[in-house]
């Protein structure tokens, strides 16, 4: 890994509305300079794209933007971002994604123009790659389409690049069903690794040619699988917080290709780049159950720069349309922050502790987000020489947090939960430092039908 | 004989392979379903016997304790491994017609959607209940399901979805079947949809989980 040490050492200084490396948009919001700003998210109603229904495709977004930016200039707000995660045929078809780029990008000038209000695009094309089994990474046709959406979205004003990618996915899918921490450090920290690496040397050099900033990636097919696993039961939750470790070392590859930020809000890990990189980061949590739940409702926003709704559809609410109750949610909750963030640092603080405080003893993935407890593992993240050595050191950190928290009878898990914990350690332990020889140990064990080692650079 | 029985049956509720497998703990040393099922059939049970008296039993506690979140699925996962071991022996009476299973279940991930985690967990607890399943894969279209009960006559069929884009597809394939082979049962599952959904479409049944399926199959089978 690139990085070698914390840009945050302090955990008071991992704090909401302030990053060390703000990102300035074309439109004057300064993510991470000061105050949050909200970052909305959205989908379509149940229906299906084709050429019959592209118009009213477009129809939605028109509406989604303008009744999302009415509603936040309504409640003053200092700045907004819209996400725009497109959905396949949107890819497939890059001049779907761009059209509504387009619309989106002259609603929100519109805005900028009339009335001041900032705002910018996130731009989020879906990783078609996922549509082939086995996956081609490197080869796949589908690469052309993305790489098109990308460069002609952003120059119809999508500003901000991010992307779910799914190097890996193959593989961990059935590693979290089976509760298997060994492949799920070598989907992440191996083949995640060197396909965030193909791919964000790719997107960083698009922005950069256009004068965009690439934002960042997020674990969301790998860690959020197995957050929403552990909610419905499935897996322990134990094992669902040592994924979100463990899928920092996979995430973190967008910054050293050059990312700068604000990273995606679905990435749960983005408190530990933050903390590592100094980048700005969106998060999403209580204004996430629309799209998901999750035992992370308000210790997810206490080091927020973009404050997130993960993803609505629009439909029509008793209050209006979905998307924008949901900027109304958001904007009350960034006007919280920001309102501690201009009383100064004791009453921010405060208001820190008591996110943290409501969430951090009743779920180990919970537990892991604390400032304190991002900064003890973090620092564990950067310890050794390679992506394998870093996740490995890493869960083990959060399985010590974890152990001590149920020590301390600070938190209570049933024993179907801590049964898990010797097995995890052991696992874990068992996981030579070298990339080679654990490379070596894994690939007699994996299912290699799953998966194309070339695709990998393997 | 019944001693056997209740050792296998119990080596596949613990989720125990075989001799040499260290799960789970309490039965190191032990013989595990392999063994059991080859010990069964040495001994002169029956290998209907050995389904209904040990194996089938095991799985509905299994699916039991899942469903009342006694247990997760890895272990559900290591009771199937366990049962796969078990089945494998007795695979040549299948073949035989000596014993049948309680029917035929075509799953599968419909058309746009590549998600199948929870597909394979329902295909996993369908076949552990007795059944013989055939699945389809991913990203199926109404031709591969049409096409699948066309070779296993009287098969029950199982659409999957994530996506609220991909559950739309759901509807056309429904009719898609329905029109083709029309006595055809059809259910639904995935995040997205629920019963309303399921009804709007024409499709016969809807299960939240896996055991929902698994019960109403097993309602049909008796």
């Amino acid at each position: 890994m690139k990085y070698k040490s914390l840009v945050i050492t302090n955990p008071e200084d991992l704090m909401f509305g302030i990053a060390p490396y703000p990102v300035k948009t074309r439109r004057g919001l300064e993510i991470g300079g000061g105050q949050v700003y909200a970052e909305l998210n959205f989908t379509l109603p149940v229906m299906s794209i084709n050429n019959n229904t592209l118009q009213q495709v477009y129809e939605h977004y028109r509406e989604i933007a303008e009744g999302a930016l009415e509603r936040a200039l309504h409640l003053n707000s200092k700045g907004v971002v819209l996400e725009l995660e497109t959905l396949l045929e949107m890819t497939k078809t890059p001049q779907i994604g761009i059209e509504i780029v387009k619309i989106m990008n002259e609603i929100c000038e519109k805005y900028y123009q009339k009335h001041g209000l900032a705002s910018e695009i996130r731009l989020t094309p879906n990783d078609l790659r996922e549509f082939e089994r086995p996956a081609k990474q490197r080869t796949s046709a589908y690469l052309e389409p993305m790489m098109e959406l990308f460069e002609k979205g952003m120059i119809e004003g999508g500003d901000l690049l991010s992307i779910e990618s799914t190097g890996g996915k193959e593989v961990s899918d059935d590693a979290l069903m089976n509760c298997d921490i060994k492949t799920i450090v070598f989907a992440l920290a191996v083949l995640g690794v060197r396909d965030m690496q193909f791919l964000w040397g790719k997107i960083v050099a698009l922005a950069n040619k256009h004068g965009k900033i690439a934002a960042g990636d997020s674990a969301c097919g790998f860690a959020n699988t197995a957050m929403v696993l552990a909610e419905k039961k499935y897996i322990p939750k134990v094992f669902a917080a040592l994924v979100r470790v463990i899928s920092v070392v996979r995430s973190i590859v967008a910054m050293e290709e050059g990312a700068v930020g604000p990273d995606k809000d679905c990435g749960y890990e983005g408190p530990f780049l933050k903390a590592i990189t100094g980048i700005p980061i969106s998060m999403e949590g209580k204004t996430a159950a629309c799209a998901h739940l999750s035992p992370l409702g308000n210790i997810a926003s206490a080091c927020c720069d973009l404050w997130s709704n993960e993803s609505v559809q629009n439909i029509k609410l008793l209050s209006g349309m979905a998307p924008t109750a949901y900027m109304e949610q958001l904007e009350y909750d960034a006007r919280l922050m920001n309102q501690a963030l201009i009383a100064g640092t004791v009453p921010s603080h405060i208001l820190q502790q008591l996110l943290v405080a409501s969430d951090v003893y009743t779920d180990p993935q919970a537990l892991i987000l604390s400032p304190e407890n991002v900064i003890r593992i973090s620092k564990e993240l950067l310890k050794g020489d390679s992506y394998v050595a870093n996740a490995k050191n890493g869960a083990l950190k959060a399985l010590d947090i974890i152990e001590e928290a149920l020590a301390s009878g600070k938190m209570k898990l049933p024993e179907m939960e801590t049964s898990y914990l010797p097995i995890l350690r052991d696992e874990l332990n068992s996981i030579p430092d070298n990339e080679s020889d654990f490379i070596e140990m894994m690939l007699p064990v994996i299912d290699k039908s799953k998966f194309i080692l070339a695709e990998y650079g393997l | 004989m019944e001693e056997l029985l209740e050792k296998l049956l119990e080596a596949v509720e613990l989720g125990k392979v075989d001799f040499k497998s260290p799960y789970p703990p309490q039965l190191k040393g032990q013989d595990g379903a392999l063994e059991l099922t080859i010990k069964a059939l040495e001994t002169g049970v029956g290998p209907q016997q050995i389904l209904e008296n040990a194996l089938v039993p095991a799985m509905d506690r299994v699916g039991k304790k899942f469903s009342e979140n006694k247990i997760f699925v890895p272990q559900m996962l290591m009771s199937a491994k366990a049962m796969g071991a078990s089945m494998l022996q007795l695979k040549p009476f299948f073949t035989s017609g000596e014993i049948k299973t309680k029917g035929t279940f075509i799953i599968g991930t419909v058309k746009g959607d590549l998600h199948d985690i929870g597909k394979n967990l329902v295909a996993m607890m369908v076949e552990g209940s007795g059944w013989t399943v055939v699945d389809l894969g991913v990203d199926v279209p109404s031709a591969r399901y049409i096409e699948a009960v066309n070779n296993h006559p009287g098969a029950i069929v199982a659409l999957s979805a994530l996506l609220t884009t991909t559950m739309v597809n759901m509807g056309e394939i429904v009719s898609d079947i329905k029109a083709n082979l029309s006595t055809t049962k059809v259910f639904i599952g995935g995040a997205p949809v629920n019963n309303e959904f399921c009804q709007k479409i024409g499709a016969d049944f809807y299960a939240p989980d896996p055991q929902g399926v698994v019960e109403y199959l097993n309602r049909i089978a008796s």
